[in-house]
């Protein structure tokens, strides 16, 4: 079993398609502290590609990834 | 004896030349580098030629989604793709016979565009507005806001304007709007790392 990692924000992007939900995490995550941790939760098949290119390119880091139906989750550390 | 003496100081000898030499290069090494500018930014710089609703729409998806990632991003707005960025609500007077025709023949703001493919007398244009509010992609109003707020410049060609007779007064107000020549957008385009022409 993996351990519950604490979620300090979440954000809802559920039906946003490409390219809001990498440009509204980019916000969201300015808006928690360093170290903090932000849960994505968005519908945008894109995304599986496009949150990690983002968070090489960004510098923060990509602690889990879920993908359940339709639905995938991340849980993102601020690290910049 | 003395020629194995003789051997040695030669060798020596063509060792301090050898080690003169490393030095010499050395420096000329040293001098390149302190002379080496700083290599291209983490910039995306978009030459905006198109007035298709299409083309805008992926120039303002790309340069909002480099914002996001990080980078920054510089639209130049030129010819074709200059009346996009006028606003359908201001007037602006004072312009001669072709400024007028140009000002009237050409769309008045980004409202009034079409798809560069499918247009169907309007009706392709209107039917891909409305899939696209129905699939939550965002409008050409709200891809502009979203580029205001996170800071995307957008430059204005000067020549454009002059050639087809445009106002400032007759643009829409954004917060990091100017008004530019060719120099000004290559400057910024030489030190980006990715430079596209729409």
């Amino acid at each position: 079993m993996s351990e519950e990692i604490k979620v300090d924000k979440i954000m809802d992007l559920k039906g946003l398609p490409c390219p809001q939900p990498v440009i509204k995490v980019s916000k969201g995550i300015k808006e928690i502290a360093i170290g903090q941790v932000l849960e994505a939760i968005t519908t945008d098949p894109g995304a599986l590609s496009d949150f990690p290119a983002w968070s090489r390119t960004s510098g923060n880091e990509i602690l889990k990834t879920d993908q359940e139906g339709g639905l995938i989750r991340f849980i993102i550390k601020r690290v910049k | 004896m003395s020629e194995v003496l003789g051997a040695k100081a030669e060798e020596s000898h063509r060792g301090i030349t050898v080690v003169d030499d490393l030095a010499r290069q050395m420096g000329e090494l040293k001098k390149q580098v302190e002379n080496i500018k700083p290599g291209a930014d983490d910039r995306v710089s978009i030459i905006v030629f198109s007035s298709d609703l299409d083309k805008i729409l992926a120039a303002f998806i790309i340069a909002t989604g480099a914002v996001a990632m990080g980078m920054e991003a510089v639209m130049f707005f030129t010819f074709w793709g200059t009346p996009v960025l006028r606003d359908p609500k201001k007037k602006a007077g004072g312009k001669d016979l072709m400024g007028k025709m140009f000002g009237f023949m050409l769309p008045k703001g980004r409202n009034a565009i079409k798809l560069s493919k499918m247009n169907m007398a309007g009706m392709g244009t209107s039917m891909m507005k409305s899939l696209m509010k129905k699939k939550n992609v965002a409008s050409l109003d709200e891809m502009l806001d979203m580029a205001a707020e996170l800071g995307v410049k957008i430059y204005i060609c000067e020549m454009t304007m002059s050639l087809m007779g445009f106002k400032k007064e007759e643009f829409i107000d954004y917060p990091n709007l100017e008004y530019v020549g060719v120099a000004t957008f290559l400057e910024q385009a030489k030190n980006s790392k990715v430079q596209l022409f729409i």
